[in-house]
């Protein structure tokens, strides 16, 4: 992993690392996250897009500048932004007569646009309208997905593949049980319309091990409207979607340990053929040459019989 | 009995205390416990949904999260620095990667031949004792440069080199062309890997004198190296085409793909066989232009044969103008039959 297959080398130590972190690793950390303003945001778009960007915290950056441009036409803004920060997700802010309050919501793939997601807030109640005590930054949230549209829908299913991408968080292998305090809700309807609500979860005493769950809002609430999508063609999306041999977890056959600790593998080996075996030579066992002769002349015969079966088949 | 009355008794308030764990639904959620997922399929109540939004979705979220959890806390949990933790299973949502999963690292060149040859890298010391210095030096690296040139301060001419030249030049030349060969080798080990096509190098740059042999080489790399790949060049007397290990890969045009082996005796039975007909098989090929022109010329050569024949017979007149017979037409020369040694007279050119 020390070497970069590069022309020009890094002159600097510190060049070199950063060239190493951005490499690609068979087993990928958290992706990051940019929040762009597009051409003339609105307010809304704005306090929207800084929610998610607090929900998504350690993972993420907000970029408060304008930028005059339209990702379904010309991404490679975001392109260029996502290669210079290693971001793999974006959410970019707009308003237009035309598309109001209008959210795109996409990731990237080998710092090319994977999908591309547009989403119309219609409502809109931000974080800081609701006066209660909020979760911990960096939490991993539970993800609950309602309705069947979800599944129908192709667009929607990408967008729910697309969620679960920006909210997941990370793979881990342990959660603690108090941990689990922050739910999402993504409601769809056949509409195409998406309810998010954010809730905080109380859990309390239920007489059992399980406790009672009990939630209380803790925004941001949003109402989506799905809009335009460009989502990556399935040969793309397959290939996107490779798992790498490190992260694969067949179990292995045939491998076992005893009491010591120490390694035991099962071999299969064929059957062993007795007739060839050599067993010891001997002068008097030799085969005379008449006898050779014949097993010669046997053999012949034999071919010749098996030729004339297949001519007589054919 | 009464106080086993009294015990069933308070155990029932104590349930009726607390809210019900369980939740009925129509159709069973899916769960990715990994990803603490889970996706309800059951139909959403549009009507509520309408009439009171935000209650519904808020009654809806509750019963799934408290699915989700009564799952989760059937898992097996561990004890990790006094706090309970589930241990989850894989997640079974595949989401995209952010970046390819990377290739193995293409092996460079002497890597390759290393593995082939079973060589392997033998682990060096960082430091070395030097007898000179009577101290540890290290092999490369920081310290390093200050002991050469500690130990360097003095470099003796060879006998068999001019006595007039710099030595400590003549080490730093030799330093900068041993990192630039392996700057080469490195940037060939990429094209290597990449799979582009660099421009062969002819002859190996070396110091002022080449060999016979690698002179040998150029002079043949160069007369190959025109469009035609150098069949049109003229051979000096007693020249010879240089020859040796990788000269022929170097020559352009020499270059030739081995034929596969074959892979049966049937196929080579059959490949045989069709060479066979392909040789019984000839047929004269006839070119038709070349035989339309052949028979044209034929004819041509029989008519002026022809000519000339009747010519002598007819030959009454002398000479080729005749006044009486006037035409309009202006005299003309030699009407196509040419003989250089009779002269024309052709027009009068005023």
């Amino acid at each position: 992993m020390a070497v970069i297959q590069r022309i020009k080398k890094p002159t600097t130590r510190k060049g070199k690392k950063v060239l190493l972190a951005k490499e690609p690793k068979p087993i990928e950390g958290p992706k990051q996250c940019l929040f762009l303003q597009g051409r003339n945001p609105s307010e809304r778009t704005r306090k929207l897009l800084k929610d998610i960007y607090d929900l998504k915290k350690p993972d993420a950056a907000y970029l408060s500048r304008k930028n005059d441009f339209v990702p379904f036409e010309d991404a490679s803004l975001i392109e260029k932004m996502c290669d210079k920060k290693d971001a793999a997700l974006f959410g970019v802010g707009s308003h237009s007569k035309k598309r109001p309050h209008n959210i795109i919501l996409g990731r990237t793939f080998n710092y090319n646009i994977l999908d591309l997601i547009e989403l119309g807030a219609e409502n809109y109640k931000p974080m800081s309208e609701f006066h209660n005590m909020k979760v911990l930054a960096g939490l991993k949230p539970c993800l609950l997905f309602n309705g069947p549209a979800w599944d129908l829908n192709q667009d929607l299913k990408r967008l729910k593949s697309l969620f679960i991408d920006f909210f997941h968080r990370e793979k881990i292998e342990t959660i603690r049980l108090q941990g689990l305090e922050h739910a999402l809700s993504f409601t769809a309807t056949d509409e195409g319309v998406i309810y998010l609500r954010s809730y905080r979860i109380l859990l309390k005493k239920s007489g059992q091990r399980t406790p009672r769950v009990e939630l209380e809002e803790i925004g941001p609430s949003i109402d989506f409207k799905l809009r335009r999508t460009k989502l990556a063609a399935d040969d793309l999306y397959k290939e996107a979607c490779k798992i790498p041999k490190e992260a694969k977890t067949g179990v292995k056959k045939n491998i076992s340990r005893d009491a010591f600790g120490s390694k035991l593998g099962r071999i299969h080996i064929g059957k062993q053929d007795i007739g060839k075996l050599q067993t010891r030579k001997m002068k008097g066992l030799k085969k005379t040459p008449e006898e050779r002769k014949q097993m010669l002349l046997k053999k012949k015969a034999k071919k010749s019989v098996n030729q004339t079966q297949i001519t007589s088949i054919n | 009995m009464d106080i086993v009355n009294q015990i069933l008794l308070n155990e029932q308030k104590k349930a009726e205390k607390y809210k019900p764990i369980t939740v009925d639904k129509h159709l069973d959620l899916e769960f990715d416990l990994g990803t603490l997922l889970a996706f309800d399929t059951n139909d959403v109540d549009s009507k509520l949904l309408k009439s009171n939004k935000d209650d519904y979705l808020h009654s809806l979220t509750r019963d799934n999260t408290q699915l989700l959890l009564n799952k989760i806390w059937e898992l097996p949990t561990e004890r990790i620095d006094e706090a309970i933790v589930v241990r989850l299973p894989q997640p079974t949502t595949v989401l995209p990667r952010a970046k390819p999963v990377p290739k193995p690292r293409p092996l460079t060149k002497w890597q390759e031949f290393a593995k082939a040859k079973g060589i392997t890298k033998k682990k060096k010391d960082k430091l070395q004792w030097d007898e000179q210095l009577q101290k540890w030096v290290p092999l490369y690296g920081f310290r390093k440069a200050a002991a050469e040139k500690e130990k360097n301060w003095l470099i003796e001419v060879p006998q068999n080199v001019d006595p007039m030249t710099d030595m400590y030049e003549k080490k730093a030349s030799e330093k900068s062309e041993k990192v630039a060969k392996n700057e080469l080798q490195r940037l060939k080990n990429i094209a290597r890997a990449r799979k582009v096509k660099i421009p062969r190098v002819g002859l190996p740059v070396t110091s002022d004198k080449a060999s016979a042999t690698q002179l040998a080489t150029a002079a043949t790399v160069a007369k190959a190296s025109t469009a035609s790949l150098g069949k049109f060049q003229d051979k000096l007397p007693k020249e010879k085409e240089a020859r040796g290990k990788g000269v022929h890969e170097l020559i352009p045009g020499k270059e030739r793909k081995r034929r596969a082996p074959i892979p049966t005796p049937q196929a080579e039975r059959e490949s045989n066989l069709n060479l066979l007909d392909s040789i019984l098989n000839k047929r004269p090929k006839i070119d038709m232009e070349k035989a339309v022109a052949k028979h044209i010329h034929n004819e041509q050569v029989m008519r002026s044969e022809e000519k000339k024949n009747m010519k002598p017979s007819k030959g009454k007149r002398k000479g080729k103008g005749n006044a009486t017979n006037f035409s309009a037409k202006k005299p003309k020369a030699g009407r196509g039959q040419r003989n250089p040694n009779k002269k024309t007279p052709g027009r009068k050119r005023r």
